[in-house]
This record gives structure tokens, sequence and C-alpha cells, in this order.
């Protein structure tokens, strides 16, 4: 009796969330060194009235999603510059200050040259990115369904795989000189590989009992595409679409630094050769909310689109 | 009139499934040895056996599932065949009445899609994403898109295999009342001798790849004795 009693003591003081199980283990060992005192423990109806009973399991997911939660980064090492910045930590000349970079962004808005360099910057990438989704896109579906098709695309796609895109670039410039065609290419084949291997890793993973059923509802070619083997793809598609944005904005800094005269990797590189920290610093800016924001556009649309699924995410 | 009778060898053009010497096999092992099988339409038959017998075998050949079946005889099934697997098997990323509908090219599909939906007891759900049903109510779905195909034949390979016992029996009720309704062929494969007893018009064993044993069920049928055979022949002694 007093041995149940000290029991029962140490598992009422015992810590809430601490793991159960062990608990339980221990006084199941306790129990075998004294046979006298058999009492399960569980069946102990003073245990089983326990307040320190966990509700619910222990959480493994990352829980409740909040809002703006993905700026807390950013914004942390903005704050991180602005102190470095004032306190001196930081040379000027090697980090432009912040209200510099501010400043500077509000002369280059005042005369347009921002606006005007942001807005061809914009339109090759967000062309290149384009051209290379469909490209990407029906590739991956000529390929995922059809075995001629996978024997004629996915060999070439991987040896494209293995040439680094920024390679192709002097073959570009040879065959297309200079202007927009070379530099929305360039990015057209950075982009299509990422959505072309990732959407064909997704419909390749559709799972085969999905398509049985279509067969046995007597689904057409065109339907099954349609509905099961499209959205069957499209959580590999967007994960495709992540590298590819991101892409799309690596390609385009090359493209517009190597040889260009207009646009951000322009405008950056004009301000090296006269050694404008400020500008340069302002352009990187320009490049990291760029790729922010289309990352969150990319991220959004992903949670409206692949609503359905329940994952980890959230 | 089949449908009582559930005659052992009621061959003829009439019926709606007509199977003879059905082959299968995987690799030298032989599954199906010759299987003869006949269901006249708005026949429920049920097919018992140990696990891997070749139930599920049975139920791909005839859905047109498996092209590698072979055999002396025939197979003759109806156009207008739905499957109800064990798994739901709703597509994850389509609504509710999408999933009824899947397939269905005619212009008033959506109504038939919540018309079967309201059949099954889901009316209202139809927006809703499969995975915010309960395991029931998944198999309900399930059921209503095979129904709303109106097929002259449902196979079923134990649609309720892993569902609670209550639910179960409430689904029993609900195919029931859904196939006097609608009046397709049944084969449905179980593991359960009462589901079969209270469910079918007629009970076939398989075993070693052949039909071992046929039996009428139905209420004019000696319930407790049927069931003392049927448990016999696949190998279990009820305690009589
Ligand atoms: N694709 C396959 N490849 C190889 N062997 C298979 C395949 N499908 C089934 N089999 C074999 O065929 C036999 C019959 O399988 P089947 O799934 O038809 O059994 P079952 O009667 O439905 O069993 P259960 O009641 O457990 O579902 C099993 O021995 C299985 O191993
Ligand atoms: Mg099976």
């Amino acid at each position: 009796m007093t041995t149940t009693a000290a029991r029962r003591a140490t598992t009422v003081t015992a810590p809430p969330y601490q793991g159960d199980s062990t608990n339980g283990d221990s006084t199941k060992g306790d129990a075998g060194t004294h046979p006298g005192a058999a009492v399960e423990p569980h069946l102990d109806p003073a245990l089983t009235g326990r307040p320190d009973v966990r509700p619910t399991s222990r959480r493994l997911g990352p829980g409740q999603r909040r809002r703006f939660a993905g700026l807390v980064g950013p914004a942390a090492l903005i704050l991180l510059w602005v102190v470095a910045s004032a306190t001196g930590l930081l040379d000027p000349r090697i980090l432009s200050e912040p209200w510099t970079v501010v400043a500077t962004a509000g002369e280059l808005i005042a005369d347009g040259r921002l606006q005007e360099n942001l807005a061809i910057s914009a339109q090759r990438a967000g062309l290149g990115l384009f051209f290379g989704i469909v490209v990407g896109a029906v590739l991956a579906v000529l390929s995922g369904l059809s075995r001629v098709g996978e024997s004629l695309i996915d060999g070439p796609v991987q040896i494209k795989r293995a040439i680094p895109g920024l390679a192709l670039i002097p073959l570009l410039i040879l065959w297309f000189g200079i202007d927009e065609t070379m530099k929305v290419l360039t990015i057209t084949l950075g982009v299509f590989v990422p959505i072309y291997l990732q959407t064909h890793a997704g419909l390749r993973g559709i799972d085969l009992r999905y398509v049985e059923l279509a067969q046995t509802v007597g689904l057409s070619r065109a339907g099954f595409i349609r509905r099961v083997v499209l959205p069957g793809a499209l959580p590999g598609f967007f994960l495709g679409l992540r590298f590819a944005v991101t892409g799309a904005w690596v390609s385009l800094v090359v493209v517009e630094q190597i040889n260009s005269t207009s646009g951000i990797g322009y405008m950056m590189e004009l301000a090296r050769t006269y050694g404008q920290t400020n500008i340069i610093v302002l352009g990187l800016a320009v490049y990291g909310v760029l790729g922010l924001l289309s990352d969150a556009a990319v991220r959004l649309l992903e949670r409206k689109a692949l609503s359905w699924q329940r994952t980890l995410a959230g | 009139m089949a449908t009582h009778t559930g005659g052992l060898k009621s061959a003829g053009p009439s019926n709606e499934v007509s199977v003879r010497n059905l082959i299968r096999s995987f690799g030298p092992k032989g599954v199906l040895n010759g299987v003869d099988l006949d269901i006249a339409p708005g026949e429920f038959v049920a097919l018992l056996g140990p696990s891997g017998c070749g139930k599920s075998t049975l139920l791909r050949a005839l859905a047109g599932l498996d092209r590698d079946v072979r055999g002396s005889g025939v197979v003759k099934v109806p156009e207008q065949v739905s499957v109800v697997f064990q798994d739901s098997r709703l597509l994850p990323w389509d609504s509710v009445l999408g999933n009824v509908t899947l397939g269905l090219r005619d212009h008033d599909a959506d109504a038939r899609g919540r018309r079967a939906l309201a059949e099954v007891g889901l009316a209202g759900r139809e927006k809703a994403w499969p995975h915010e049903l309960s395991g029931g109510e998944q198999q309900r779905v399930a059921l209503a898109r095979s129904l709303v195909r109106e097929p002259r034949l449902l196979l079923a390979d134990e649609p309720f295999g892993a569902l609670d016992a209550l639910t179960r029996l409430k689904m029993h009720a609900l195919l029931k009342d859904l196939v006097a309704a609608h009046r397709p062929a049944v084969l449905l494969v179980t593991h359960d001798v009462d589901e079969a007893i209270t469910l079918a018009d007629r009970v076939i064993v398989l075993q070693d790849g052949r039909v071992a044993l046929e039996r009428t069920a139905g209420t004019s049928v000696d319930q407790s004795s049927l069931r003392g055979e049927l448990l016999a022949a696949l190998g279990v002694h009820a305690a009589a």
C-alpha cells in the first residue's frame, strides 16, 4: 500500500509534458522488483484522474501559420545593417548606409531612371519566365505521358541540365546578337529545366491507383490529363516554379551585367565604373525585394491552388 | 426472375457476366486456374475466399484492369461496369461532387451527381475536399460515384473492409437500398461471411483458383447452416 501511495505521489508531482511512457516504464520495473505491490499504474483510479494527463498528443508540426511571419528574417537583417552603419561599425565605402541608399532611390525615382530600368528588367524576367514555364510544363507532360516522348525529351533535358546556363551565353550571343532575344532566351533556358524536372517528377509520382480509377470511370485521354495528370503534377510544378523564379532573377543579373544598355544590372554595372557604391547597393536591394516578392507571390498562388492538400506547412 | 432462383449454372445469353475457364498466373504461380462464373441481371453475388486466393485478381480481370488474363473460355462483361475499391480512391484534388461526376460527359452530370450524393446521405457536402470527410463518408462518396453511372454491373472489392463494425452495418443497409433502387448485378468481394449472407442472393467461395462452393443465400435459406457451411469451406469450424 505504501509503495502505491509513494508511486502515486511521484506521478502527480511529475511535471506536465514529461513523457508518460517514462513514468509507466519505471513503475513497471519497480513492480517487477517488488512482486507484492502488483498494482498496474493505469488501473489505479487515483492515477486515471490525474490532472496532468495530456489532452492531446505532442505536436510535431511547426504550429499555426502567422501573418507576415516571412518578413521577420529580412527585417532583422535590415535592422542589423542600420545598427552597424549608425554605430560606424560598417565603413560606408564598403557598404553604403541604408539612408544613403534610400536617398539614392529617391533621386533615381525622381529622374525616372529607376522605374525605367526596373520595367525593362521585369519585362525580360517575365518573358523568360513565361516561355520557360510553358516549355518546361509542356515537355514534362509529353515526356511523362508517352514512352516516345520520354526517350526523345528526357535525355536532351538532362544534358541541358548538366551544362551551366551561363556557359551557353557566348554561343547565344553569336547566334542572336546581344539584343532582347538573347537575354530572354538565356532566362528561358534557365527556367524551363527546374519546371520540367519537378513537374515530370510530380507527374511520374501520381499514384497508379488513380490511373486505374480513371480507366474504370471511362475518362478520355484529354479528361485524364485534365482531371488526374495536371492536378496530380501541380505540387511538383509549384516546387519547380519556385526554383524557376529564383533562377530567372539570377540569369537576369548575368545577362544585364555582361552586355546591356538598360536594366537594373546595367545600372549597377555603370555605377561600378564610377565607384557609386550607393547605386550598387540599391540595385542589390531591388533584386532582393523582387526576389522576395516573386517568391511570396508563387507561394500565395501555391497555397490557393493546392488548398486540397493537407501538409505540414498548413 | 434469376434473382431469386440464383441457379448454380444458369448459363445463357441473358447473363450479365459470363466467365468460362478464366486463367491468371503471376510468373509460375497460378492464381486463377479456370474460374467459371455467371451472374444474372440484378443478381447480388458475394465472393468469399481465404486471403491471397485471387479474389481481387478475379475482380480486376472483370473490371478490365488486367491485360494479362488468359483462358480458353469466354469473359463476357457488360459495357457499364462500376468498381468500388477497398480504399475509397477519391481524387484528393477534386471536390466531392467532382469526384462523383468524374468521367460523366452529359450536360446534367452535376445534377445527377448531387442526386447521387443525396442518396448516400451526403447532400450539402458537394464542395468539401475528400480529406474533410470521415472514412465512412468517403466510402459513401465512392458508392455515389459508382452508382451515378447506372452500371449494369457493380464490382466491389471489400468496400467496407476499413470501416468499424457499426458503420459497416449502416453501409450494408445503404448498399441494399441502393442496389434495390438501381438494380445492377453485383459482385461483392468480402472476408465477412455474415456480410455475404445478409447482402447476397448467392455466395461463392474461391479456393485454389477455382470456384469451390456455390450456395444460394437469401431469406428462404437456413442462415445458420449456410453460415456453418461457408465457414467450414473457409477452413474455420464454427462452434455450433
Ligand atoms: N501484381 C502482382 N504481382 C505478383 N503477384 C501478384 C500480383 N497481384 C496479386 N498477386 C498474387 O496473386 C495472389 C492473389 O492475390 P489477390 O490480391 O487476388 O488475393 P485476394 O484473394 O484478393 O486476397 P485478400 O483477401 O488478402 O485481398 C496473391 O498470392 C498475390 O501474391
Ligand atoms: Mg484482395
